[in-house]
């Protein structure tokens, strides 16, 4: 089992386009991952609707778990990308 | 021949095409013992698959905003989570259609909780679980038709969820059963050019694929009309789009009298469409968007980063900003108290800047930052000033940011008399004549029941208009309208008959005034406005105006 933590890096939260965007990148990773707040009940980061019902906002920590092969690989990916503004990236 | 149907009328065309019917949402139907729990899962899982292709196919034939709304929409339906809850469901016992309500409802329940931007998503849950109901019970799926050929739209009445739907290539012309002149369907219609007849109670019976010819002046809805009729109307609807398109540039009136055209500006998705519009500016660029459902006021970068694209997309046209005008309608958990009796007549506008001059001064920083490496005309004008001290100190700030030109929005009655005092220390005005109107006849501009004191043509509003015009015109400073009036091609006539110098208005309404103002010499609008203010209602003022114009 592997996580990471990661600060909300998009302006107006993971909401709208970071949040599909984020939801996309998981459905492509090979391990199913879990998203959520450290110390909280984790949601499937394939679910846009859960992704959505976290609320995360700008500055906000989130947990990224995953086990498997190439577990290690796919959190860091989505950490950079959680991590980036998406709602400025064109 | 069959008999017309009257409803209210919008904008000046004609337009004929069958009628395509906005479905209703089924009823959700007694639960029903499941036999074949597994099928029933099944049935669910292949509900929810037909709607996402279904909006992806209509996403993949769609252009711009309203592609992307429908692909977030598939995306949304195309949840793993939400079809496993509602298979899961299924297979303990529940049928298909409660399956998929008590999942969808779930989630809709979460996002609500959430607030803010999530929250804005909740009715667009309910729209995929009544399209997933309606698909798994073979009934039509509600939402906007998608006949695959132009159509007139009917429907009960269009909600902001559709707007972006609405694919202005293929609806002809929109008719609602509900709604009034200021309904969302109106302003609908107006933003996409075509004609509109809204408040039509037998449009009910239109059935699909009937033919209908739609009246936008008149407010008729003609059904199975004469091929005649038809030919005669397109054939004068070609002829004044042509008339239309024959007038480019800035505004002015037969005779050469300047009458700068602008467009109002509220939201980042409209910014393309109004640059590209043929305006010499914004005249009013409203800031809310930015503050809307957030917990706390935007920072001075972002809000800058928003002013930017603005500046530059209009550069080297005049763009007038206005400040926060938070409150009344649109409160905010940081800017507005939320115990307000009346929060119309409350602490709103220009007035949270005195509880809270921190917000007004960070916002007057990014506008002030943004327009610095900007070649726009930069304006910049607070809403709802009563008395001119408020106005002074308004402007005393917006210079101390180093931005030369501010107003005044003229929207309280007060404001409207007191013109000239107000011009001691204010470059320009601007008369939101929604709130001006609201104010003058203590009438709360949010009941539809009292549309008849808030209609723009009321002679009392107009007085008050050229009261603040003629003060403004002594000292010398520009005062504009923006707001729906603004876009009526007959009271823009007025409005400039009264001393108007600028029109502000939906980039769709522009080349109608355009063309009216060039068909008028300024004597010619002064006596319009003349027959306007001795009209004894606003009916009558409506009606002699437009039966006063000259032939177009």
């Amino acid at each position: 089992m592997h996580s990471i933590q990661v600060t909300v890096g998009s302006s107006s939260g993971l909401h709208a386009r970071p949040a599909s965007m984020f939801v996309q990148a998981s459905a492509r990773q090979p391990v199913k991952v879990t998203v959520g707040r450290p110390g909280q009940p984790p949601v499937d980061a394939r679910s846009l609707l859960s992704v959505l019902a976290l609320a995360a906002r700008h500055g906000e920590v989130l947990e990224l778990t995953a086990s498997g092969d190439g577990a290690e690989d796919a959190l860091k990916a989505l950490a950079d990308l959680l991590a980036t503004d998406l709602d400025a990236a064109a | 021949m069959t008999e017309l149907m009257r409803g209210i009328g919008v904008g000046t065309g004609s337009a004929a095409g069958p009628v395509a019917r906005m479905a209703p949402p089924a009823p959700l139907p007694a639960p029903r013992a499941v036999t074949d729990p597994a099928a029933e899962a099944a049935a669910v899982r292949a509900a929810l698959g037909a709607v996402v292709t279904g909006l992806e196919e209509r996403a993949a034939r769609t252009s711009g905003t309203g592609a992307e709304v429908l692909a977030a929409q598939a995306m949304m339906a195309a949840d793993p989570v939400l079809a496993d809850r509602a298979a899961e469901l299924a297979e303990q016992g529940t049928d298909g259609a409660h399956a998929l309500t008590t999942a969808f409802d779930g989630f809709r329940a979460e996002l609500t909780a959430a607030g803010g931007y999530f929250a804005e998503r909740a009715p667009d849950l309910a729209d995929l679980r009544d399209r997933a109901v309606a698909q798994l019970l073979g009934l039509p799926v509600p939402g906007l038709p998608d006949p695959g050929h132009p159509y007139v739209l009917v429907a009960d009445d269009l909600a902001p969820a559709d707007t972006a739907l609405l694919d202005p290539e293929r609806v002809l012309a929109l008719v609602t059963v509900h709604g009034g002149p200021t309904s969302h369907t109106a302003i609908l219609a107006k933003a996409l050019g075509v004609p509109a007849v809204v408040g039509c109670a037998e449009a009910l019976g239109l059935a699909d694929g009937r033919l209908v010819l739609v009246h936008g002046a008149d407010g008729l809805v003609e059904p199975d009309p004469a091929p005649e009729a038809v030919e005669r109307a397109t054939a004068r609807e070609r002829r004044r789009r042509e008339l239309l398109a024959g007038f480019r540039g800035p505004g002015r009136t037969a005779d050469g009298h300047p009458v700068a055209l602008l467009v109002n500006l509220g939201a980042p998705h409209e910014l393309a469409g109004a640059a590209a519009a043929d305006a010499e500016g914004v005249g009013l660029f409203r800031t809310e968007f930015l503050f809307l459902d957030r917990a706390e006021a935007p920072g001075p970068a972002e809000q800058a980063a928003a002013y930017r694209q603005v500046f530059a997309a209009f550069a080297g046209r005049r763009v007038v900003v206005r400040t926060l005008d938070a409150g009344a309608d649109k409160p905010l958990p940081f800017a507005t108290a939320a115990d307000e009796p009346n929060p119309a007549l409350g602490v709103r506008g220009l007035r949270t800047a005195a509880r809270d001059p921190q917000l007004l001064e960070t916002q007057l920083a990014a506008i002030a930052e943004a327009a610095r490496d900007s070649t726009a005309q930069v304006w910049v004008m607070a809403p709802m000033v009563s008395v001119p001290r408020e106005a002074a100190a308004f402007a005393a700030r917006v210079r101390a940011h180093g931005l030369p030109t501010a107003g005044a929005m003229i929207e309280v009655p007060a404001a409207a008399l007191r013109t000239d005092r107000l011009a001691e220390s204010c470059d320009f005005f601007s008369v939101g004549t929604n709130d001006l109107a609201q104010y003058a006849f203590a009438a709360d501009r949010t009941l539809g029941s009292l549309a008849e004191l808030l209609d723009p043509w009321q002679p009392a509003l107009l007085e008050l208009v050229a009261t603040a015009a003629a003060s403004a015109a002594a000292q010398g400073r520009p005062i504009g309208v923006c707001g729906e009036a603004a876009g009526d091609p007959a009271l823009a006539l007025v409005l400039v008959g009264l001393g108007i110098t600028s029109l502000s208005a939906a980039p769709a309404s522009l080349p109608e005034v355009r063309a009216a103002l060039a068909a008028h010499t300024l004597a010619q609008c002064r006596a319009l406005a003349e027959l306007a203010l001795r009209a004894d209602d606003a009916d009558t003022a409506r009606g002699q105006v437009r039966s006063s114009m000259s032939a177009r």
